[in-house]
């Protein structure tokens, strides 16, 4: 990247106000969080691929320990170069990121050295360490499983007492919460193990397809590097699964478009054996393959299929009239295989000469080595494991909402995870001391402050970065995993002033061009507004919407790039889709008529 | 093949015959063996063309009176040259021409007597320079009838003759003896779409892309600049289309009443149609990889859709020289340790 012609510069930190009336809610963000003076001097941005929506301030505890672990993985454990980590400041709910790079070529030389005696041991060792990596991530899913449940009884269980356990249930309160607590932060060091490096393998292949074919299109490279038999594809394998038992059964008339989950289970548990039958499978997918979250299990609230079985049973009508008109529902997995080595061959055949063809090998060789993990990973980490851990939460809010500390289990996310900590001791002290507990008095008004400060949050919106853009963008994480360059920044900038067009551009995710009707949807609860053909306009198209793939004409989203699942998963559909626009649930409005290029990344406003 | 060597049919001849039949018959050959769809036709080759200006030579003297020509005496050689050229072209041929040609003619044409062909000059020369000069543009659209199309040819011959190329042979010193021309004589396409495409990006060199550019009508149109074309950007392997720009085409050529071509207006709401279907474009994507393969090197391809039979048609294919000159530097090297290659994302350098 060359250095730029004109400084650029966004909006300070220091000039972004706390929107009046939500100071309060504001503070809670811990001290380490709020801006200081001192980052007028630094360039932050926006991380809305993560987290789109303002922060309930106990959700926040996802940024902190998903930055904690990267940074410690670029900065200690693979000593990346270029970079250290990445710190994180919130503001009105938005949380902003920027990135400590390292600029000095002494440095970055010395960093190079450890580097190379670290990172490439990792590549040279990658099966065995991720062999390793399962164990340890499944041993941390059953710890997390293990856990007590949550429960103060009144008095302290005969067999606890007979047993000699020595330590009363409410100690377990404080331990459970601790050991649940240091889970998620575990879980996200193993999160970043492999991740910097999975994608810094691919992004190096990436890079070079990029220079020797300028016009080839970033999802033409991720086809390249796909695997097709990727735990995120597993949910909507076993709902596939499920339609055909379901009609196999015989109990597929009981499955129909926008009826609850619930009646539906009412229905075959009425069914007899087949329904037995049916509903023992259901099981067998739910445990684990339903611990999927709705969105990227950051907040609490995007709950799993298995809190809400809305998303799976969308799905299912559609499947099982697909199972009966005799369409076979099974992957194509060996055609895609060839497909997928038919496009490298191509390319490959396509390249300037023999020493560029031996370059291309070693690096998709090495692509191909490292991408089970940075496809696997998610399953286990953002879905499973986090799925568990906001359930485990949700005891703790159970608990105290029976104590009264506020009104519901959801409550428990407007406090901080220090303050969670607080109220707990708090309960813990009062159930021995048979006194009355402080939360009670204390809680519901800080509560509502913050609620009501959430609402406000949402209905502003909050500059995409602050502060001075660096010349050169080379922190190989932000690159890789935000996709954050000057060129983008410009265009973000440019969008700022911009005119009202029509055209709404993205990442070309899945060709095809449809026109329809824009359903704006918010949230998972919505999708039953989706009818056949509607076009999906959403924040994040997530794998896990992939049931309703089969009925909309056309997918658009504010966030994502071009890799990104639901880009895959759209093309295996062929399901045009535009991703990554930024902005279209604001400036598409509901029940617009639109037409989505997905060959184009082009997303365009019809009336 | 007749036995005199002056006529060669498509199929009789490749690439390697390009000192008999030209580059552009030698293509066509080559095309036609591939497997690849081109207007049927012939060529007549430089024998022809040798026997014809024999006899003029021998009465008039061209080949001494043009080596005798000073290249910077414009006047001299223009005049000179548009003697030769009127003699060239008025002079009837040897009989024995006239007949093969007139044979190869009604057979193409099935002995239909007017049906119309192209004629269109083949330069023997390698010399992409000489060979403009030589009246590579030298096409003549919906040539009717049998003693019309020799006319052309003779024609074409003595474009053999034109200032500009004369001044270049001269500068050069080049014997006159080795100068031949061959012309191909085609069946035409009336084409209800016709244009140009590139196996590479022009822009960016990208070899994984095809550049479409097409308009309605005959594709003289878009190789001469008469009409700004629709123009898409198709990947080479996915098929996936990157770029479509569709344009207003104010004007097509077609075939003129009486032969020969004109220029019309383009009615009203057709200007801003796509003159191509995804569906064409896609089978023009798959020609056109087929032809590459076959040549082991970028092509910059003439093309048509037959207005009748919907087919698309190759009319011409030659090696792109833009961007070929300029692969020099690889992209990336093998490393001793694989390993290597990721210090390009990690390392800080890019």
């Amino acid at each position: 990247m060359n250095a730029p012609a004109k400084p650029m510069i966004f909006p300070l930190p220091s000039s972004l106000e706390v929107i009046p009336g939500t100071e309060k809610a504001q503070s809670a963000f811990p001290y380490y969080t709020q801006f200081t003076p001192a980052d007028d001097q630094r360039f932050w941005f926006y991380n809305s691929m993560h987290f789109p929506e303002p922060m309930c301030t106990f959700d926040m505890v996802t940024a902190e320990a998903a930055y904690c672990a990267l940074g410690s993985s670029s900065a200690r454990v693979h000593v990346i170069p270029t970079t250290l980590g990445i710190d994180h400041r919130i503001i009105n709910g938005r949380v902003y990121i920027g990135g400590n790079a390292v600029t000095d070529p002494a440095e970055i030389a010395r960093r190079a050295a450890e580097f190379q005696k670290r990172a490439f041991y990792y590549y040279e060792n990658w099966e065995t360490l991720y062999a390793h990596w399962r164990e340890k991530m499944m041993k941390l899913i059953e710890d997390s499983r293990a856990l007590p449940k949550i429960d103060l009884p009144e008095f302290e269980p005969l067999e606890h007492v007979h047993a000699g356990r020595g330590v009363a249930s409410n100690h377990f309160l404080l331990d459970t919460y601790q050991k649940t607590l240091e889970g998620y932060f575990r879980m996200w060091h193993h999160h970043f193990e492999f991740l910097l490096l999975g994608y810094g393998a691919y992004m190096t292949f990436f890079a070079f397809c990029k220079k020797a074919f300028p016009e080839i299109s970033d999802q033409t490279v991720a086809r390249m590097v796909a695997g097709m038999e990727a735990e995120i594809f597993r949910p909507d394998d076993e709902l596939r699964r499920l339609a055909r038992i379901a009609v196999e059964l015989g109990v597929d008339a009981n499955f129909k478009e926008g009826m609850p989950a619930d009646d539906v289970i009412s229905a075959l548990k009425n069914a007899g054996d087949a329904g037995q039958v049916w509903l023992s499978e259901l099981e067998k997918s739910r445990d684990p393959w339903f611990n999927i979250n709705v969105g990227d299990g950051f907040y609490h609230y995007h709950r799993s299929w298995n809190d809400d079985l809305t998303m799976a049973f969308s799905g299912l009508p559609g499947y099982i009239a697909q199972v009966k008109a005799g369409k076979s529902l099974e992957r194509p997995v060996d055609a895609l295989q060839e497909e997928r080595r038919q496009l490298i061959a191509d390319y490959r055949e396509l390249l300037g000469s023999d020493e560029e063809r031996v370059a291309y090998d070693q690096m998709i060789a090495l692509a191909h080595r490292v991408f089970p993990y940075v496809e696997g990973h998610k399953f286990y980490c953002e879905h499973w494991y986090t799925n568990l851990f906001f359930n485990k939460i949700r005891e703790f809010g159970a608990v105290l909402a029976k104590h009264k500390f506020f009104a519901t289990t959801e409550d428990v996310f407007h406090l901080t995870h220090f303050e969670l900590e607080a109220a707990i001791i708090d309960l813990m002290n009062s159930w021995s001391t048979g006194g009355e507990p402080h939360g009670p008095n204390h809680w519901p008004a800080i509560i509502a402050e913050r609620k009501a400060a959430i609402a406000i949050w949402a209905e502003h919106v909050t500059p995409p970065a602050l502060g001075p853009v660096p010349d050169v963008i080379d922190d190989p994480a932000i690159v890789m995993l935000w996709g954050i360059t000057r060129e983008s920044l410009e265009a973000w900038m440019n969008a700022a002033h911009g005119p009202d067009s029509k055209e709404i551009k993205g990442f070309a995710a899945s060709r095809g061009v449809v026109e329809g009707t824009a359903r704006v949807v918010k949230s998972v609860q919505e999708i039953g507004r989706l009818r056949q053909g509607d076009i999906l306009v959403c924040q994040v198209t997530n794998p896990t919407w992939a049931p309703i793939f089969q009925k909309i004409g056309a997918a658009v989203s504010d966030i994502g790039g071009s890799m990104s699942h639901a880009a895959i998963v759209a093309r295996e559909y062929g399901l045009p889709a535009v991703v990554g626009t930024g902005n279209a649930t604001v400036r598409i409005r509901d029940g617009q008529r639109i037409r989505v290029d997905g060959g184009r990344g082009t997303v365009t406003i019809l009336e | 093949m007749q036995s005199s060597g002056y006529i060669y049919w498509f199929a009789q001849v490749g690439i390697a015959d390009r000192p008999l039949v030209g580059g552009k018959g030698g293509s066509l050959g080559e095309l036609q063996r591939a497997g690849i769809s081109v207007p049927p036709g012939f060529v007549v080759g430089t024998a022809a063309f040798e026997r014809g200006v024999q006899a003029l030579d021998a009465e008039f003297g061209i080949r001494s009176k043009i080596e005798g020509l000073d290249p910077d005496d414009l006047e001299g050689v223009s005049t000179s040259t548009q003697a030769v050229r009127r003699v060239i072209e008025e002079a009837p041929l040897p009989q024995e021409l006239t007949d093969e040609i007139g044979a190869a003619y009604a057979q193409l044409c099935s002995g239909h007597d007017q049906s119309p062909v192209a004629v269109r000059s083949s330069a023997t020369t390698e010399d992409a320079i000489d060979a403009s000069f030589a009246g590579l543009q030298d096409t003549y659209l919906w040539v009717q009838g049998a003693s019309e199309t020799a006319n052309m040819i003779r024609r074409c011959w003595a474009s053999m003759y034109s200032v500009e190329s004369v001044t270049y042979r001269r500068r050069r010193e080049l014997p006159e003896a080795g100068v031949a021309m061959a012309v191909v004589v085609q069946a035409m396409v009336d084409a209800r779409t016709a244009g140009v495409l590139f196996t590479r990006s022009p822009t960016t060199g990208d070899r994984s892309v095809i550049t479409v550019e097409g308009a309605w009508g005959l594709g003289s149109a878009v190789v001469g600049g008469e009409v700004t074309p629709d123009r898409w950007v198709i990947g080479k392997i996915t098929g996936e289309i990157s770029a479509r720009n569709i344009s207003d085409k104010a004007v097509r050529h077609v075939p003129r009443i009486g032969g020969g071509i004109e220029e019309i207006a383009v009615d009203g709401s057709l200007r801003t149609q796509p003159c191509m279907s995804d569906d064409e474009l896609e089978m023009l994507r798959i020609i056109a990889r087929k032809v590459e393969k076959h040549y082991g090197h970028a092509q910059d391809i003439e093309w048509a859709v037959d207005r009748n039979s919907g087919a698309v048609l190759l009319l011409q294919s030659r090696p792109e020289t833009v961007w070929s000159v300029q692969d020099v530097q690889p992209v990336a090297r093998p490393e001793t340790d694989p390993l290597a290659h990721v210090m390009g994302i990690f390392g800080g350098r890019r």
